[in-house]
């Protein structure tokens, strides 16, 4: 009998890009995706491109440096070892700096503009410069060989928000604009045919409320116009879903908005038999209470039903509350895999 | 030390006619815009002249206040409730007339104006052609955020309304916007692009002349990088707007001041969660070191039970009971209420650990804590229900 790899919904992707809405824990899932991919057994790298060193924070190590960094071993998967999970944080003049040395053997002039100040300001005077470098490291990491074998298993990068994520992708015409020949405008449709081949996917972070909802379905049409063919959209993951609203329609209170009144006649008859008959206005509190999981329940139906719609794999992470460290991570990983996505 | 807040008392700030800037500031996806449309609407409702100035609003929640385009203009808000007897917790008599108006801002229009009124029309129209400016307008890094305070500026100095509400741009960083206009402002006025563009300008300084030998590498090694045809358009860029330069960097310093002025307060808003409550400390030690004027702390999604006396050890305990009454339909709904009852104890105890926490490092920042939701806002009534958190306890 053959030993197959367990299929998962992203085989042959090598660069994953989470992104999401502010406050939807983009971060977290990102690193969790990390774990999740390295739990194959290949090290995956995680970076982030904001200067916000979350990752550092949510491993609590100190800040990265721009220099990949093991953060964590991944849980081992049945019979093999956990892979380990590097972590970077690419700012946009330390790619610079490198990419003039990788190309003109420029170290010295680098030393020299970041002196000047000058490299502050060519990443600021043409905006999607930075951005060319900084998907430029991701597609470069992504790539490496080593011996012939790839060096990461998969590259899993800590994006931009929603609202950002198409212009900062869409590099080749961004810098189009601005420098229209030259080794940026090469670099950029390099960097421009990883982004866009069927080895990158971008994952859209959101919860079951209206605003992160509207911007994931606005950023996965977006997707699809950037630039020519588009860029391959990838999963959905919903967020801190607490476990009510895991359990889905199978709480009964959840299913059917019955009326108060009942609910809380029925109230009474339980409370009396758990031992809690004493308190008078208990059912009609906790009847209260039912009433709003149940109006809850119901726009949340509507927008996980939109998000249905946009046709790609969805999957579900639980709420962790009181802060994440890495069990809180592993736990994210483990649903991650269970679903699919690793 | 204590963990017990100083109530933020929001009324109070909007009835103090002094009052006159409200800057709503933290995170994203913390619910910004919705509590400056609260704010606003409430102030007006109490007689103010309200104009809420929003960054980049929900469509839902824009709707709610009958935005529908995004034209830079302070639009009318109708249906706000003005001229009636003070409803919840008013004075009791009548109250004056109050308005609201609300804008979104549209930074490359922001920009624009800026340049149509500093220039005359033909050198005006060739700045707008520019391609460095037409990235500069709508791309650049700070851009909004200069724009943002730019636009609170000219509704300041306009001076129709006595009480302006503003929402900050999905930064980064909550502390972007506050830096994020001297930033661009220097890098306007600054030496290096001047120096950059026309080096021989300043060639004869002393003291330049060390940084001159390098310079014709670095001009070439930036040449190299973002190309000649770049570095022409800045070129032409920075000498049309010559007659500018010195204003932007005068502009963005008039704007940092009035944001310390009495008359502004900072409301900075965050939501009982770990990442938001850190970056909403990072903002309050930011604003007490530069001397901005904070009133306080909205946390907002607050959880709350009606039942919180049924603790969530209770909860389950009894929920455990109740599976002895197996196939009841009363006894599966109990289980299903009780279960629900503990998640949320849970989750209001984590959440009140947060909020200690965050107390325990600012003892002397007030606090108001607005309750979460069922649905989101989409009308006044929703604004209104938000609003209802602003009142003395």
């Amino acid at each position: 009998m053959l030993v197959t790899v367990r299929d998962t919904d992203w085989d042959g992707v090598r660069l994953h890009v989470v992104t999401g809405k502010g406050g939807t824990g983009k971060t977290t899932v990102a690193a969790a995706l990390a774990l999740a991919l390295a739990s194959n057994g290949r090290p995956v790298l995680l970076m982030e491109v904001e200067g916000r060193q979350g990752i550092a924070q949510l491993f609590d190590v100190p800040p990265l440096p721009y220099e990949e960094r093991r953060v964590a071993v991944a849980p081992a998967d049945d019979s093999r070892p956990g892979g380990d999970v590097f972590a970077l944080a690419v700012d946009p003049q330390s790619a610079l700096i490198e990419y003039l040395q990788m190309f003109y053997n420029l170290r010295q002039a680098g030393r020299a503009l970041t002196r000047l100040g000058m490299l502050d300001f060519a990443t600021t005077i043409a905006p999607g410069l930075s951005d060319v470098l900084l998907t430029g490291k991701a597609a470069e990491a992504a790539r490496r060989k080593s011996g012939g074998n790839h060096v990461y298993g998969a590259v899993v990068m800590d994006a931009p928000p929603t609202g950002r994520i198409s212009r900062f992708l869409n590099v080749s015409s961004e810098v189009s604009g601005l420098a229209r020949v030259g080794p940026i405008r090469g670099h950029a449709d390099t960097v421009r045919s990883v982004i866009a081949s069927p080895q990158t996917v971008v994952h859209f972070v959101s919860l079951l409320e209206e605003m992160p909802v509207q911007e994931t379905l606005d950023g996965i049409a977006e997707l699809h116009e950037v630039g020519h063919g588009g860029i391959r959209p990838g999963s959905i993951v919903v967020n801190m879903m607490r476990e009510a609203e895991l359990a889905g329609t199978k709480a009964p209170g959840r299913a059917s908005l019955g009326s108060k009144t009942r609910d809380a006649h029925a109230l009474e008859i339980a409370l009396k038999a758990a031992g809690l008959g004493d308190d008078q206005g208990l059912a009609a509190d906790l009847a209260d209470e039912l009433a709003d999981e149940a109006r809850t329940a119901r726009a949340q139906r509507a927008l996980r039903r939109e998000l249905d719609g946009a046709g790609q794999p969805c999957y579900e992470l639980p709420l962790i509350t009181d802060g994440i460290d890495l069990a809180g991570l592993y736990r994210l990983a483990q649903a991650l895999r269970e679903q699919g996505a690793a | 030390m204590s963990t017990t807040p100083v109530s933020l008392v929001v009324d109070q700030l909007i009835a103090d006619r002094r009052t006159r800037i409200i800057v709503c500031c933290g995170s994203g996806g913390v619910g910004k815009t919705t509590i400056a449309a609260a704010v606003g609407l409430r102030a007006a409702e109490r007689g103010r002249h309200v104009v809420v100035l929003t960054v980049d609003p929900a469509r839902r929640l824009a709707q709610s206040m009958g935005l529908t385009s995004l034209d830079n203009t302070p639009r009318p808000v109708t249906g706000v409730r003005t001229g009636g007897t003070g409803g919840t917790g008013g004075t009791g008599g009548t109250q004056p007339l109050g308005s609201m108006h609300a804008m979104m801002l549209d930074m490359k229009r922001t920009f624009d104006e800026i340049v149509e009124s500093h220039a005359d029309p033909d050198r005006a129209a060739q700045i707008l052609a520019n391609p460095f400016y037409q990235s500069l307008s709508s791309s650049f890094a700070g851009t909004q955020e200069y724009m943002a305070m730019e636009k609170l500026g000219q509704l300041r100095r306009a001076d129709e309304w006595d009480l302006i509400v503003v929402d900050t741009p999905p930064s980064r960083s909550a502390l972007d916007f506050l830096d994020a206009p001297q930033r661009l402002g220097r890098f306007l006025d600054g030496r290096l692009l001047r120096l950059l563009v026309a080096p021989a300008r300043l060639s004869g300084r002393t003291g330049l002349k060390v940084l001159n030998a390098s310079f014709g590498m670095v001009t070439g090694v930036v040449t190299k990088i973002i190309g000649s045809q770049l570095l022409r358009d800045v070129q032409t860029f920075v000498s049309a707007m010559d007659t500018m330069f010195g204003g932007f960097r005068e502009r963005a310093e008039y704007t940092y001041r009035l944001l310390r002025a009495p008359g502004t307060a900072f409301l900075v808003i965050a939501v009982p969660e770990p990442d938001a409550l850190r970056e909403a400390s990072y903002f309050t030690e930011r604003l007490e070191r530069d001397g901005m004027p904070l009133a306080g702390l909205i946390l907002n999604r607050v959880h709350r039970s009606p039942a919180a006396r049924l603790s969530a050890a209770r909860s389950l305990a009894a929920a455990e009971t109740l599976q002895g009454f197996k196939d009841s339909e009363s006894s599966a709904l109990g289980i299903a209420a009780l279960r629900l009852h503990a998640e949320r104890m849970r989750q209001a105890d984590s959440e009140r650990r947060l909020a200690r926490r965050f107390t325990a490092a600012h003892p002397l920042v007030p606090v108001a804590q607005v309750p979460a939701q069922p649905d989101d806002v989409h009308d006044l009534n929703g604004l209104r229900v938000i609003g209802a958190a602003f009142k003395a306890d």
